[in-house]
């Protein structure tokens, strides 16, 4: 009998529980990038991999992000299962050729016949005073593309599920790990699970408003919603989990359902994730809105280093429940 | 004539079929990329075309030298590759016109056939853009321990791309089996290549440790032996290899590209299709060497002519592809 139950642990520990449980299922995935192997990444996400699986699999490589990004597409149509990591999603700038022309493309313009099996796990998130170029959430770049799908997990449990489901899928997935949730903790059951991507997951029921958080911006649309209770208010919290493929239904039944939205992403604003989910809402529940869908996400400017700049670039619980309050016309 | 059963097959014999089907497959080249012109120019083709005339000298020496299973990858000067490579010609002339029966189901067109059953990864049309697809499949060929080797062409316009020197690093690095060809036909588009090239050409991939060699890219016969050489020597785990091949494009940039004297002249296009064509001087090489008379060279080339007639007209007879196909095979 296999063990039952949940205990709880890190974000970080889930992602690297799903590594090993795949990589022990499938001797095709092995994982590729830079300081993956004995140092396990600067944000130790992967520290015993090597040990169990060695070298030939946790391939440390050179700082060569477009070539062993490009590696990691050759392989995956040759019979390898690929989980590339960039370890600053302000890297991915580097890899754009590889990743938007290559892998996203191969599918299609072989008529079906190619099939590019490759994850690239990535990070997103400020507010580790790093600066405009290690700072940055570009996931909205990847989910402009046609060929590519886009996971943003949360919690621990949706990044073990999700990766897992990442790794099995036969198409390229861009998984994103907000940097700031590697030691959030959570419950994470102890059996085997997948969680399919395209479902959004509803984080908290409310029937006033609809927060919709992504990746790092879930946990600041539930700290609004505790906010927002405090004054009356229920907020209902959805998470759509992947930005392609997107579950549109959740989100727009939850908007039919409180007639209010605010749209949560911590990619920069302007023309963003944020937007696509903003009109997506407006266009499927436009007769059922009291208000406009309102988007907030990172200030248009590069990431400052000086703490007390960087902090009001990025949406928190104080600065969302302000808006809702508002979109609620209690201000 | 032998067969395959004759029990006193000679040498000879097999060398002759050998150096016949070089001939064959240069000319099949050669004379598919007159049906493409010919197609572009009574406007039956969409798009643009970039024709191979001129290095066939290059797909063939090389592919000739490969299994069937050894990975390819082309550039958008590609149908070369893919013909060298065993493509046939009814499913490239079809693809070309965009039609439902094309090797991509029509969705690729000219820059892009790929063909799992020759080992074809899929041509490229951002320059440079599948050096890493190469050597992804050379680190698959050495993990899965398979024996295949990957070949990848490109122009020599991609030595200004910067990927190229980090998978030269990656594949010395791991020592995959990768041969880098490198096909120096002097024109990147309307540039002569002294315009955007420093240095020692061979020497860049020197520089890695990569073994380096320079070839006659109008000699299929110094090609073949060369690919022959640094295929089995990446099959034995030796590591990647890049060969440079000194070649002419032709024609133009593409089929369009009709007026060409403001970046080369038309003495120097003459020199070359004078004095160093590859089909030409390999077949006075064959009659010289008592390989194949005039008459045999005039039958292949006439049974190619119509091969690709059938070929060229089943494509134009085929249908497109069914509107409803243009959402699929987006995602596997």
């Amino acid at each position: 009998m296999p063990e039952t139950g949940t205990r709880e642990i890190t974000f970080a520990e889930a992602v690297r529980e799903a590594l090993a449980e795949e990589m022990r299922r499938d001797s095709r995935v092995f994982i590729m990038g830079e300081d993956v192997a004995e140092a396990g990444t600067p944000f130790k996400v992967l520290s015993g991999l090597v040990e169990e699986f060695g070298t030939s699999r946790v391939v440390d490589t050179p700082i060569s992000e477009a070539g062993f990004t490009g590696v990691g597409v050759g392989a995956a149509m040759t019979g390898l299962r690929p989980v590339v990591d960039i370890m600053f999603g302000d890297f991915i700038t580097l890899t754009m050729d590889q990743m938007v022309n290559q892998a996203a493309k191969v599918h299609y313009m072989s008529g079906g016949k190619w099939k590019v099996p490759m994850v690239m796990r990535t990070t997103l998130g400020a507010a580790r005073r790093s600066a405009a170029q290690h700072s940055q959430s570009l996931h909205a770049w990847f989910s402009h593309v046609p060929g590519l799908k886009v996971v943003l997990p949360s919690t621990p449990y949706d990044a073990k599920g999700l990766l897992k489901t990442a790794i099995r899928d036969d198409s390229p997935v861009v998984f994103f790990e907000d940097k700031m949730s590697y030691k959030l903790k959570g419950p994470v059951p102890i059996e085997e699970y997948t969680i399919p991507l395209g479902v959004a997951d509803v984080k908290r029921l409310g029937k006033d408003i609809t927060l919709v958080g992504t990746s790092s911006m879930v946990q600041v649309a539930l700290e609004a919603a505790v906010l927002l209770e405090n004054e009356g208010i229920s907020a209902e919290v959805v998470d759509p989990r992947t930005t392609w493929p997107l579950d549109e239904h959740t989100l727009i039944e939850s908007v039919k359902k409180t007639s209010r939205a605010i749209v949560i992403d911590e990619g920069y604003g302007r023309y963003g994730v944020a937007a696509e989910l903003a009109a997506t809402i407006a266009e499927g529940a436009f007769h059922y809105l009291d208000g406009p869908v309102r988007r907030m996400g990172a200030m248009h400017v590069p990431i400052p280093f000086s703490p007390p700049l960087e902090d009001v670039t990025v949406p928190t619980g104080k600065t969302v429940f302000d808006v809702a309050m508002k979109l609620c016309g209690r201000s | 004539m032998t067969t395959a059963s004759d029990p006193i097959r000679t040498s000879a014999d097999k060398t002759r079929e050998n150096l016949l089907r070089l001939y064959r497959q240069m000319m099949a080249i050669r004379v598919f990329e007159e049906h493409v012109n010919e197609l572009y120019t009574r406007a039956l083709m969409p798009g643009l075309a970039h024709l191979y005339i001129g290095e066939e000298a290059i797909a063939v020496g090389v592919c000739e030298a490969l299994q069937k299973n050894d990975y390819v990858t082309s550039t958008h000067r590609g149908h070369g590759h893919c013909l060298a490579k065993g493509a046939s010609p009814e499913l490239m002339f079809a693809e070309l016109l965009g039609k439902e029966a094309g090797y991509c189901r029509g969705k690729g067109g000219s820059m892009h056939i790929a063909d799992p059953a020759t080992g074809n990864l899929g041509a490229n049309a951002i320059v440079g853009g599948s050096v890493g697809i190469a050597t992804g499949a050379a680190f698959s060929a050495k993990t899965l321990k398979t024996g295949q080797v990957a070949v990848c062409f490109f122009g020599e316009g991609a030595l200004g791309q910067g990927v190229l020197y980090e998978c030269f690093n990656l594949a010395q690095l791991w020592k995959l089996p990768v041969i880098y060809v490198c096909e120096n036909n002097m024109y990147s588009e309307y540039t002569h290549f002294s315009e955007t090239t420093t240095g020692d050409i061979p020497a860049r991939a020197a520089a890695f440790g990569i073994k380096a060699e320079t070839v006659d890219g109008q000699d299929v016969r110094a090609v073949f032996a060369a690919a022959t050489q640094l295929a089995d020597r990446a099959r034995g785990g030796e590591g990647p290899a890049f060969l440079l091949c000194d070649t002419y494009r032709y024609r133009g940039h593409h089929v369009g590209d009709i007026n060409r004297e403001y970046y080369r002249s038309k003495k120097e296009e003459q020199h070359w299709l004078r004095e160093n064509d590859p089909i030409k001087n390999f077949s006075e090489w064959l009659k010289a060497e008592k390989h194949a008379d005039a008459a045999a060279l005039t039958a292949i080339d006439l049974e190619l002519k119509t091969e690709m007639d059938a070929a060229m007209k089943f494509a134009i007879a085929a249908p497109y592809p069914s509107i409803d196909q243009v959402d699929q095979d987006v995602y596997a």
